[in-house]
């Protein structure tokens, strides 16, 4: 198992170089000019050729990338043009919060979608199963702003239950942390609770559909023992492996929630470093999340692999 | 079981932020701040922030006069070149370090000298700062300049301590305004405290003030409701009735200096090789199809101002000879007619991807219809906006400013052969003399009158026309006492409490 894991984390680093070159490419097709879009007002051309020159931004494309990957190699993410902030320690800052957001929100996305798709696939045709399907149509199609801005108009403003955005850390006031964080995460949640559920349900019924299933039936099992005992564990193979890249998808889709709930996490940081052209903390925060996405996706198969032995021969 | 769930719900749900938070007035920005270093900052809800946090040498009042902060008084010599500055006294830096002459020599020298200072072609005419004691100080000028207060009434005037320039400034200012820095969550909040030893204390109230940025006005709005914000800044206008109707919260608002408007491409690259870039009647006849007053109605319900000028009515140099112009289709038809295009027209204009530029852009294009101009709308995204503005790849382009206390900061960088926002390129020998000799000559009258003289030829030929000028429309707690707005959309917070 563990060699397993080293060989993929060896082979994970060439996708690593191809995103990063993939990442520097693409924003330089960027149109709009970072330092113009840093001097904003300021726009004398006298200072934009200097702050140019500050931040090598006149060398060739492959001289930037050079300069910038040998700093990354050495732990240096370079600095935000916009605040002037190093990098590594924005992104160090950000993804507590950005980690924080996506396992509540998980936590909530299995606690509604996993039930909500074993019930759904046991009680398959009636009105329960109808009621459940809706419900999880629903949820994948309210958009995540709309349905953060009518939390925060109902709960926030109406009945002062919650905050309406900000954030505290973990560390400082958990529980406070906990209750910025419901909502977003309730809403980020719902729509990947939608897929978890209609995922469980059609896992469900094809193992309910098995042979062994009928046997474990015609000896007598209570419905109960053999939905939960027999038919999940199997039925959870697929749904592990969804779950853990849905916890990618989470880190795309918390950008819109982040900015409703103004959380500072990764994904604000990012739509605010592209509307200013601060290539670096793109850059930066990119690589960070491809590097989630390749250990997601490792803990995926690991997972795969415990909860079905049968995959350890090969 | 389901007694003690609920309790336990309650009890989590309860224990709100609703505690009391002091004094602190939590004020929420619609955008995160850039770099906390006056000489490197550029946005403008970061000068909002520096008003808490740093005094300047000159401070300005809501008519728009300069009036003493740092600098008690100042007399600027015949020839125009030489400024005198007396400094106030028992002054003291947030680190506990004096300020004196030597600090305001210092401060100088750092914007004109780092690297990434954004200030220096602001005090690019100081040539040398003379300490001529410890409270006074003489600024030696390369020439006249007389929008030099005005600057030093914003950034470049702002002191820093010079014991904290060895550090990074950025993150952790030192200044000697009422509030100091106490920490900064980049996108989350700026907190300040009250700083005790501040010279003027007594008019300071508050134990303190965090700054919130929140982009989206919705949200902004829903956090002053439900009690986790007490100011919000840049209030949506279509929002004003719904915090006029609500018992708990004011509006307040003032005339802006900032305006929006149509910048044409007229010198500016092959571009500008296009009717509208050529001929100033067609530009005037777009100038005459709109209707200033009905944009002001439906798309700011009437909060902000029709504009004609660079100077806004709440201006002192504003030109009383060119009053907001009526919407004339007959006399835009004519226009048309003259220069050759009776048959109508068509125009490609660029504008912002922003809501209110969106709404304000259709306007303007079902009005020139009427005239027979058709125009085409290109959204673009600001960065690349600017970008493709600066480059000549546009014929008009709906773009603002964000204003001036000075006229020459509304107008020089525009219309000036070698300004720096001057993106289409127009170029007049005349206009160039007459704004240079404003800024030359300090007596106000006689630059009054040659920014109008200036205005007569821009009026005639259109490089650019205005729309409108933004009002700073704010919501405010009812426990918020004390706040009153200025033009320039600063948040100052002398003699502002909060009764809870």
């Amino acid at each position: 198992m563990l060699s397993y894991i080293a060989r993929r984390l060896l082979v994970s680093i060439p996708t690593l170089i191809l995103v990063s070159i993939f990442v520097f490419a693409l924003q330089q097709l960027l149109p709009g000019d970072p330092v113009l879009a840093l001097a904003g007002e300021d726009r004398d051309p006298e200072t934009l050729e200097r702050l140019r020159e500050l931040y090598h931004l006149n060398d060739p494309i492959w001289m930037q990338y050079l300069r910038w990957i040998g700093g990354v190699l050495q732990g240096d993410f370079g600095q935000s043009i916009r605040t002037g902030l190093p990098v590594s320690e924005m992104i160090a800052s950000k993804l507590p919060v950005t980690i924080q957001l996506a396992v509540m929100s998980m936590i909530f996305a299995a606690a509604i979608g996993i039930p909500a798709g074993i019930i759904s696939a046991v009680k398959k045709g009636t009105m329960t199963d109808y009621v459940a399907n809706i419900v999880a149509l629903s949820g994948l199609s309210l958009p995540n702003f709309w349905l953060g801005i009518m939390l925060i108009l109902l709960v926030s403003v109406r009945w002062q239950l919650l905050p309406a955005s900000g954030y505290v850390p973990l560390t400082e006031d958990p529980l406070q942390s906990i209750r910025t964080m419901l909502m977003p995460a309730f809403v980020l949640g719902t729509a990947l609770a939608a897929s978890l559920m209609r995922h469980t349900r059609s896992s469900m019924l094809g193992v309910l559909r098995q042979d062994y299933i009928r046997t474990a039936r015609a000896k007598g099992l209570g419905e109960r023992t053999v939905v939960m005992h027999h038919a999940f564990r199997n039925a959870l193979t697929p749904v592990v492996t969804l779950a853990a890249l849905l916890f990618g998808e989470l880190i795309a889709g918390a950008v819109l929630t982040e900015q409703i709930f103004t959380i500072p996490g990764f994904g604000k940081m990012v739509v605010d470093a592209v509307f200013n052209r601060d290539y670096a903390v793109v850059q930066g925060v990119v690589l960070v999340t491809a590097m989630g996405f390749i250990l997601m996706n490792l803990v995926a198969d690991a997972a795969y692999v415990m909860l079905n032995p049968r995959l350890k021969v090969s | 079981m389901t007694f003690r769930r609920t309790l336990f719900i309650a009890a989590l749900l309860g224990s709100t932020a609703l505690a009391a938070q002091g004094q602190t007035l939590r004020i929420g920005l619609e955008s995160d701040p850039d770099a906390l270093d006056p000489d490197r900052g550029r946005t403008f809800v970061g000068r909002i922030v520096f008003t808490a946090l740093c005094d300047k040498l000159i401070d300005v009042t809501p008519d728009l006069e300069l009036i003493p902060q740092l600098a008690t008084e100042w007399t600027v010599s015949e020839d125009g070149k030489t400024v005198d500055m007396m400094l106030r006294e028992g002054v003291v830096f947030h680190d506990g370090t004096a300020f004196d002459g030597e600090a305001v020599k210092a401060n100088i020298e750092r914007s004109q000298t780092l690297d990434s200072s954004m200030r220096k072609s602001e005090i690019s005419t100081i040539e040398e700062v003379e300490v001529v004691d410890t409270h006074h100080v003489r600024l030696k000028l390369s020439a006249p300049d007389a929008p030099l207060l005005a600057q030093l009434a914003d950034r470049a005037g702002m002191m820093i301590s010079p014991a904290s320039f060895d550090g990074d400034v950025s993150a952790n200012p030192v200044c000697s305004g009422p509030f100091k820095f106490v920490s900064r969550v980049a996108q989350d909040r700026i907190e300040l405290e009250k700083f005790e030893d501040y010279w003027n204390a007594d008019e300071i109230l508050l134990d303190g003030v965090s700054y919130l940025p929140i982009p989206d006005s919705t949200v902004r709005l829903a956090n002053l409701q439900s009690g986790d914000l007490d100011l919000i800044n840049r209030l949506a206008a279509t929002d004003v009735e719904t915090v006029k109707a609500s018992d708990d919260l004011t509006y307040e608002r003032a005339d802006g200096l900032g305006y929006q408007g149509i910048t044409f491409n007229t010198q500016n690259g092959p571009k500008a090789d296009n009717p509208f870039g050529n001929d100033p009647r067609l530009r005037k006849a777009l100038s005459l199809a709109i209707d200033r007053a009905a944009i002001n109605q439906v798309v700011f319900a009437g909060m902000a101002a029709p504009a004609s000028q660079s100077a806004s009515a709440v201006s002192p140099y504003f030109d009383e000879a060119y009053p907001v112009p009526e919407r004339d289709i007959e006399q835009a038809k004519a226009l048309l007619a003259e220069a050759g295009y009776a048959d109508g027209i068509t125009l490609d204009m660029q504008f912002p991807n922003r809501p209110e530029n969106q709404q304000v852009v259709q306007m303007i294009q079902a009005m020139a219809a009427e005239a027979g101009i058709q125009i085409n709308l290109v959204a673009k995204e600001f960065a690349t906006m600017l970008s493709d503005q600066a480059a000549g790849d546009f014929q008009a382009s709906q773009v603002g400013w964000s204003g001036r206390i000075d006229p020459d900061g509304n107008i020089l960088g525009f219309v000036s052969t070698d300004g720096g926002f001057n993106d289409g390129k127009y170029s007049n020998e005349e206009v160039d003399r007459l704004l240079a000799e404003a800024r030359a000559v300090s007596d106000m009258e006689e630059r009054k009158a040659l920014y109008h003289q200036a205005n007569q030829i821009l009026m005639e030929e259109l490089p650019l026309f205005y729309l409108y000028n933004e009002a700073w429309l704010y919501g405010v707690s009812g426990d918020v006492e004390g706040f009153s707005p200025s033009p320039d959309g600063m948040i100052r917070l002398e003699g502002v409490s909060l009764t809870e």
